[in-house]
């Protein structure tokens, strides 16, 4: 029933984001694609590219490989105060990611953006997301 | 994802909404010949019977009186935007949620009408305790927006605020749910210069955004033909 429902809910996206239809079937595939679609293209852009001075972008961004220790940090907690991207300084309020990421969908969503957009970062390991949370202070994921 | 299937249905609805303006516009309208080049007038209106017995008069919704700061510091009213067509959002500075797109999507609308006086942009901020004078400002720098009289980043009381957002057809509430602590629509609104809303477009939908882009012109015809006649 769940699965079936994951798939109607598939198809809406779909709808919206032009996903191929094998997301109806592997319910991961995609993952880390649908959740940045959902949680933070609106913001950094569908295609990484950011916004002016006002939000970085990821695409091609250096702070993604200067800071690669603590970017399940930063997706778990959010971020606030300057910072420098590509030698340009920004300063806005990034958001904690939603509650109910787990470490596993933080890392595909980690990994989705380290291998788009001419990114070619260095892959994460659910283990090593967990690892990198529970250095911040972050109760360890039992699901 | 019920999210975006949302949006969808809602970007929709609007469109649909905004055809069903349109028809009677057309319909009613026996003077101009080129009926379907004009833009529907969105809202209330009020239809007042005339003494003579002749046909009625129809009152579309107009915008109140406002008194609005700019990121310079620059007192803006009505008069700001006399004889101008201008394009309106609401907005704050640390929102995370659709602001950044909507924003992003007002800057694809200024970018392409940059080179027209005739066309200027409002964004209101609905956070105004937070969005002083200093941080509009670094907002709109940080956009890329030099010129303060072309896109203005303004902010009031917050009742003032909030009533503005209403008579511009955007939803805008505090809601200490959702992150940022506003819940509102991305909506842009179409005002011609006699303070009617000539169009509403969801700003984070393209399609939408693109539809405003393709009605800016039609405005600005009518309003060009009006102020020939007018002299």
């Amino acid at each position: 029933m769940s699965r079936r429902r994951s798939c109607v809910a598939g198809a809406a996206t779909l709808l919206g984001a032009g996903l191929s239809l094998s997301g109806c079937f592997t319910e991961r595939q995609n993952e880390g694609a649908r959740i940045y679609a959902t949680h933070c293209a609106n913001c950094h852009g569908a295609q990484g590219e950011g916004l002016q001075r006002l939000i970085p972008p990821l695409a091609r961004a250096d702070y993604l490989t200067k800071n690669r220790a603590n970017l399940a940090c930063l997706l778990r907690k959010g971020l606030q105060g300057p910072l420098v991207v590509n030698g340009v300084e920004f300063n806005q309020v990034m958001p904690a990611a939603d509650s109910h990421l787990t470490d596993s969908q933080l890392t595909n969503l980690l990994n989705f953006v380290q291998t788009s957009w001419g990114n070619q970062g260095e892959v994460f390991t659910i283990s090593e997301v967990s690892a990198q949370l529970e250095g911040c202070g972050v109760v360890p994921d039992s699901r | 994802m019920t999210f975006s299937f949302l949006r969808r249905t809602l970007g929709v609805s609007l469109l649909t909404l905004g055809s069903a303006l349109l028809l009677p516009a057309c319909t009613t309208d026996t003077t101009a010949t080129a009926e379907a080049e004009r833009l529907p007038f969105i809202g209330e209106r009020e239809i007042r019977p005339r003494a003579d017995g002749g046909p009625a008069d129809t009152l579309y919704a107009t915008i109140p009186a406002f008194r609005l700061t700019n990121q310079d510091g620059q007192v803006i009213t009505n008069d700001t935007f006399a004889g101008k067509v201008y394009i309106t959002d609401f907005f704050f500075a640390t929102c995370p949620s659709i602001c950044p797109k909507m924003q992003s999507e007002l800057l694809r609308v200024y970018t392409q009408f940059k080179g027209d006086p005739r066309v200027l942009l409002l964004s209101h901020t609905i956070d105004p305790a937070h969005d002083s004078i200093p941080v509009l400002r670094d907002y709109a720098q940080r956009l890329g927006i030099q010129d303060a009289s072309r896109w203005h980043f303004a902010t009031a009381s917050h009742d003032s605020i909030f009533a503005l957002a209403r008579a511009y057809m955007t939803a805008a509430q505090v809601d200490k749910q959702v992150p940022g602590g506003y819940a509102h629509s991305g909506a842009f609104a179409l005002v011609d210069p006699q303070r009617r809303i000539r169009g509403v477009y969801d700003g984070m939908n393209p399609l939408e955004v693109q539809r405003l882009l393709d009605e800016l012109p039609l405005l600005l015809q009518e309003v060009e033909q009006e102020q020939k006649a007018a002299r």
